[in-house]
């Protein structure tokens, strides 16, 4: 919100909703830290953060949205992998890695369409652009191959709550933070199964949580970017998640 | 934004609008000198945070207050992770490899948050034990425990990330905590035979595990942010799906009471 520009156009925007009559079904919708609170929170980060910048880069925008849009995008990248994982399954998987593939994909389709539908109805026209199969490079993925799988799924799954962990700081919205909280557990969740079907007993080990302190890592928005830009064709710029 | 139109308008439905701010005065001193500064970007947030100041619920505990509360749990947990492995029960291996991973980490945790509480000038709970009596003498229901445990304190954590938000560098803490008792969860989890994750079909259970998946939030809930997750987002999803896709709250008092973890406190 560190730019917004003062005109009377966009004042009016911002008033807009709150002008009409407040009906008591939806004055209670005002009260407390619910969807209205919400919905005043985001009218206030109006930020000018069009999401596509002219040389072809993705902002995911700023102020709760752009956390909301940096979830979206690593749920996509998820739900992407995890459908090719079901569509096209190794051949050397066991019934059991075949079953855990299925429920993960289903899992992670619902994140995204989740924080699709969420975006939509908080934050209208501003959610990045769908990231479809041209837009996503799984080329270093060898979909045949169970080791090559799994140890992208781990990739994919400590990146998540890495990413989670560390982003929970920029949201404003405590609903939202509840939101994150809720999906954080069962990517960590996910962390841990694929650990132990890589090597049993790995779920938590010292390469993933400090023995000393006994906590997971956590990541910011540019760095997770960074590390999830090589599977993602279009160029995505979190440098405003959270700002 | 007109927010005297705003206050107007709540008026017609809520003759008490004004008397549920701190004071009119205070009002409008607030709103005139965040006008003052230009910064209309800002008074949505004011007038959010006003709202729920005037019709959210009471204050919610204090930092050093929820601090000692994840002390509490992860004392509780260390101690039963003692004398579970005192206990001699927990096969060699694989699983007693598993069990000594977590102890380290909740010993771990416990050493990090009294740190903390201390250096907040905070007073660190300490001495918090699992009840004897409530000591299963077998593995397998040594396994149910843990797994009652953890899944609670994924629950307890997430419930409290809402009251460390004016503290980032401490709700960052409590998340990269709340994600390593996930991971425990998932693995105690599936060395019972569970999955990992927690479908709806796993929501009604026998003590001590069916309280942990109750409460007002229970963990077979289908709907987030309402959204239905089964039916509102164009294809269909099972509830066990749905319900395995998100973790769910507990409350500080559902965590507390003595059908919960309440219940195993020494």
């Amino acid at each position: 919100m560190s730019n917004i520009k003062q005109n009377a156009s966009e004042e009016a925007e911002f008033a807009k909703p709150l002008y009409t009559p407040i009906k008591r079904r939806s004055f209670f919708m005002y009260a407390g830290a619910t969807a209205g609170a919400t919905a005043l929170l985001l009218s206030g980060c109006d930020d000018d953060n069009d999401n596509v910048v002219p040389n072809g880069t993705v902002s995911l925008g700023s102020g709760d949205v752009g956390v909301l849009n940096y979830a979206y995008a690593l749920e996509q990248l998820e739900a992407a992998f995890y459908a090719q994982v079901k569509a096209t399954p190794a051949a050397d998987f066991s019934a059991v890695e075949k079953d855990y593939f299925s429920q993960v994909a289903a899992h992670e389709a619902i994140h995204r369409d989740f924080f699709k539908a969420a975006i939509n109805r908080d934050a209208p026209g501003k959610i990045i652009p769908t990231l479809g199969a041209a837009d996503l490079n799984f080329t270093s993925i060898d979909f045949t191959k169970r080791a090559s799988v799994l140890a992208t799924a781990k990739t994919f799954e400590d990146l998540g709550v890495a990413a989670y962990n560390g982003a929970g700081k920029y949201l404003k919205t405590p609903a939202y933070l509840v939101i994150a909280g809720q999906i954080v557990s069962v990517e960590a969740r996910h962390a841990a199964y694929v650990r132990d079907l890589i090597s049993n007993g790995s779920f938590a080990d010292d390469s993933i949580i400090d023995p000393a302190t006994g906590l997971d890592k956590a990541m910011e928005p540019v760095d997770v970017i960074a590390a999830a830009q090589p599977f993602i064709k279009v160029k995505l710029d979190a440098s405003n998640v959270g700002k | 934004m007109n927010i005297l139109r705003i206050i107007e308008q709540l008026s017609e439905v809520d003759a008490d609008v004004l008397g549920r701010f701190d004071s009119r005065r205070a009002v409008f001193k607030g709103l005139g000198s965040t006008a003052k500064k230009g910064a209309l970007a800002a008074a949505p947030v004011f007038v959010a945070s006003l709202f729920s100041k005037a019709y959210g619920q009471a204050a919610g505990p204090s930092i050093i207050e929820v601090l000692n509360y994840a002390l509490t749990l992860e004392l509780l947990e260390e101690d039963f992770y003692k004398k579970m492995t005192a206990a001699g029960k927990v096969p060699a291996g694989a699983p007693a490899g598993a069990i000594a991973l977590i102890l380290k980490h909740e010993t771990a945790h416990v050493a990090l948050l009294t740190k903390t509480i201390s250096d907040l000038k905070g007073t660190p709970v300490k001495d918090v034990k699992f009840k004897q009596s409530a000591f299963p003498a077998d593995y397998e229901t040594q396994l149910v425990v843990a797994q009652a445990l953890e899944d609670t304190g994924v629950r307890a954590y997430k419930g409290q990330a809402g009251n460390l938000m004016s503290n980032s560098a401490l709700l960052q803490v409590a998340l990269q905590i709340h994600s390593v008792e996930a991971r425990h969860a998932a693995h105690i989890r599936t060395m019972r035979g569970q999955t990992a994750w927690i479908p709806a079909s796993a929501s009604s259970l026998p003590a001590p595990l069916g309280p942990v998946y109750t409460g007002n939030i229970r963990e077979d809930n289908v709907v987030q942010s309402k959204v239905n997750i089964t039916t509102d987002l164009g294809t269909p999803y099972t509830a066990n799906e749905a319900a395995a896709s998100f973790d769910e709250i507990l409350t500080m008092a559902e965590v507390l009471d003595a059908s919960r973890a309440g219940g195993l406190v020494a």
